[in-house]
């Protein structure tokens, strides 16, 4: 199976997590025009996980540790065993929160090449080319796999889901666990669950136009009517508004989300670096000059204080 | 204890960056460069704990251009022990070759602990902090906002999709860090002159062969000029439906 592309893949529950369908959007592809089969691992998913991921597109899945807890070295582990055990030239990693550090371990215990943050892999003739945002999208990169096994790290929102298809399940145990996996001393649960802004499908950004803290329930507001996580700019964050976890833009997440609603944003040129690969950005601002709207495909000039509550009790409307 | 803290040598975030022409390389314009961000907040808690007595020792490590020197010189006037400046003289060094040269460096100095910002603000890889601890075989620990060692463990906090989670980590280990851990300092006049006699090393980076070519720089893509649909909440309506019926965001 010296043609085979791995896909890690990221389950919840008994459900394979959106980036998961993506990784193996992305490895038809290779596969297609490479030659090769497309092997799906699965690392401690629950039984029904493991029939989400037989049913999701792959060839092949390799079901490692089924039902098992498994921590954040030993996954990396796991997934550098699999590279070995299949053989495989191509490791494509979705980058979601942990699989931004599985990526890098399981690529660094191997030695083996890598590319993060991919938007695009093209192949030409036997060459895989992945194409990444670097400074945060205000250049693309370009790169050619040169060393096997070459390990790929996928942007969420940025490749199209594979055709459903049946596969073969292989069973097998996990690795033994790394005597100096870090020790989970305690977890302070969040109210609620926030998807990692890297992830999400819908981000409603605020900045400075909100006048201050007390005013963000307006981007809470709206994010909830609309199904989005809330992001935020660097000069709110830097002033103690909101988390870092929120910040977009260069020193902060670099953002692919379907729909991008600036609010309040100017949008400086390590912003909008940040989320300029959004598919729809919308941006409401007071400013008519304001750079964010060259950015943006649809504006409203408005005081984002006026316009936020009408625009969220519209959208619950519109939603019915 | 010895911290090695890796650092890199960045445009700063207000610079415009473009393809140079040929695809080649990227032209930078405006700006100065300066330590990447999260390298400065890891160099930052370095220097606490270095003060704190918790470490006897703390090296900055930079793979880069010659001129990063005045980055280097920047870290000793903050409070950094020694420099070591790997000079880099590959046009493309890609990431698995950048952990590799690192990862020995580390070796070579003894260090127990290395702190490095979580991704580099002009590769955007994020991935060299844990290639490094994967190959030296140490324990690893990402987006760190909070650090502290004592016993020969770091406790670690880090933010995961909106949780806390606090991490006991074995040295020798190598943390990622996250906005947030520390506030990085501005050189005193005392340091600055204190650092022109801390020791910085200057050597080629060993040979190190790249996993991968480069191809191209290219733009991104550019974006169809978008309209402004209306004013103030008059404009509701008008977005709503587009909302709805162009993006099916609804």
């Amino acid at each position: 199976m010296s043609n085979s592309i791995l896909v890690y893949l990221e389950t919840e529950g008994d459900a394979l997590r959106k980036p998961a369908l993506e990784g193996l959007g992305a490895a038809r592809a290779m596969a297609t025009a490479l030659g090769g089969v497309v092997v799906g691992v699965t690392i401690g998913a629950s039984e029904g996980g493991v029939a989400a991921a037989a049913a999701a597109g792959a060839d092949e899945i390799l079901a490692l540790g089924v039902g098992e807890t498994v921590l954040p070295m030993r996954r990396a582990a796991a997934l550098a065993m699999a590279t070995q055990k299949c053989a495989a030239a191509y490791v494509l990693v979705p980058a979601t929160a942990s699989g931004r550090d599985m990526l890098a371990l399981a690529a660094g215990a191997l030695g083996a090449g890598v590319a993060a943050d991919a938007t695009k892999i093209d192949v030409s003739g036997s060459d895989v080319k992945v194409t990444r945002p670097v400074y945060a999208g205000k250049a693309l990169q370009v790169v050619v796999a040169k060393r096997s096994p070459f390990f790929i790290g996928l942007r969420p929102n940025s490749f199209a889901p594979a055709a459903a298809k049946t596969a073969n399940v292989t069973r097998d145990a996990l690795p033994a666990a790394p005597a100096n996996e870090p020790v989970l001393r305690e977890v302070k649960a969040p109210e609620v669950r926030r998807v990692d802004l890297t992830e999400a499908a819908v981000i409603v950004a605020g900045g400075r136009g909100l006048k201050g803290p007390e005013n963000f329930h307006l981007v809470e507001g709206l994010a909830a009517a609309i199904g989005g996580a809330v992001g935020a700019s660097r000069a709110v964050v830097d002033a103690g508004w909101r988390p870092h976890s929120e910040q977009v833009g260069q020193t902060g997440k670099t953002v692919s989300p379907k729909l991008y609603i600036a609010c309040g944003i100017s949008g400086a040129i390590q912003h909008l670096a940040g989320m300029s690969s959004s598919k729809c950005i919308v941006a409401i601002n007071k400013d008519r000059d304001a750079p964010i709207f060259k950015a943006a495909d649809y504006g409203i000039v408005g005081d984002c204080i006026e316009v936020l509550p009408a625009l969220t009790a519209a959208i619950h409307a519109a939603k019915g | 204890m010895h911290i090695a803290v890796l650092m890199k040598r960045v445009p700063e975030t207000t610079a415009r960056v473009r393809p140079a022409a040929g695809g080649r390389s990227v032209e930078v314009q405006g700006g100065e460069t300066i330590i990447s961000t999260y390298d400065e907040i890891a160099l930052e808690r370095a220097i606490q704990l270095r003060e704190a007595g918790v470490a006897t020792k703390l090296t900055v490590v930079c793979l880069g251009a010659a001129e990063a020197t005045k980055e280097v010189r920047k870290a000793l006037a903050m409070g950094a022990d020694e420099g070591l400046l790997l000079v880099d003289a590959e046009p493309f060094r890609d990431p698995a070759s950048a952990a590799e040269v690192l990862a020995g460096a580390v070796k070579d100095l003894g260090a127990q602990l290395v702190i490095c910002g979580w991704k580099a603000l002009d590769d955007d890889s994020a991935v060299v902090g844990g290639c490094v601890a994967a190959r030296l075989g140490w324990a690893y620990a990402s987006f760190a906002t909070k650090l502290d060692v004592a016993g020969g463990t770091a406790t670690v906090h880090r933010e995961m999709e909106g949780a806390t989670e606090v991490l006991a980590v074995a040295l020798p280990a190598v943390i990622t860090v996250q906005k947030g851990l520390a506030e990085p300092r501005f050189a005193s006049l005392k340091g600055i002159m204190a650092a022109k006699k801390k020791p910085l090393v200057e050597k080629p980076a060993p040979a190190a062969s790249n996993a991968s070519a480069l191809d191209a720089y290219l733009p991104p893509p550019d974006r169809p000029p978008g309209r402004i649909v209306g004013e103030g909440v008059a404009a509701v309506a008008e977005l709503v439906r587009v909302l709805k019926e162009e993006v099916h965001a609804l």
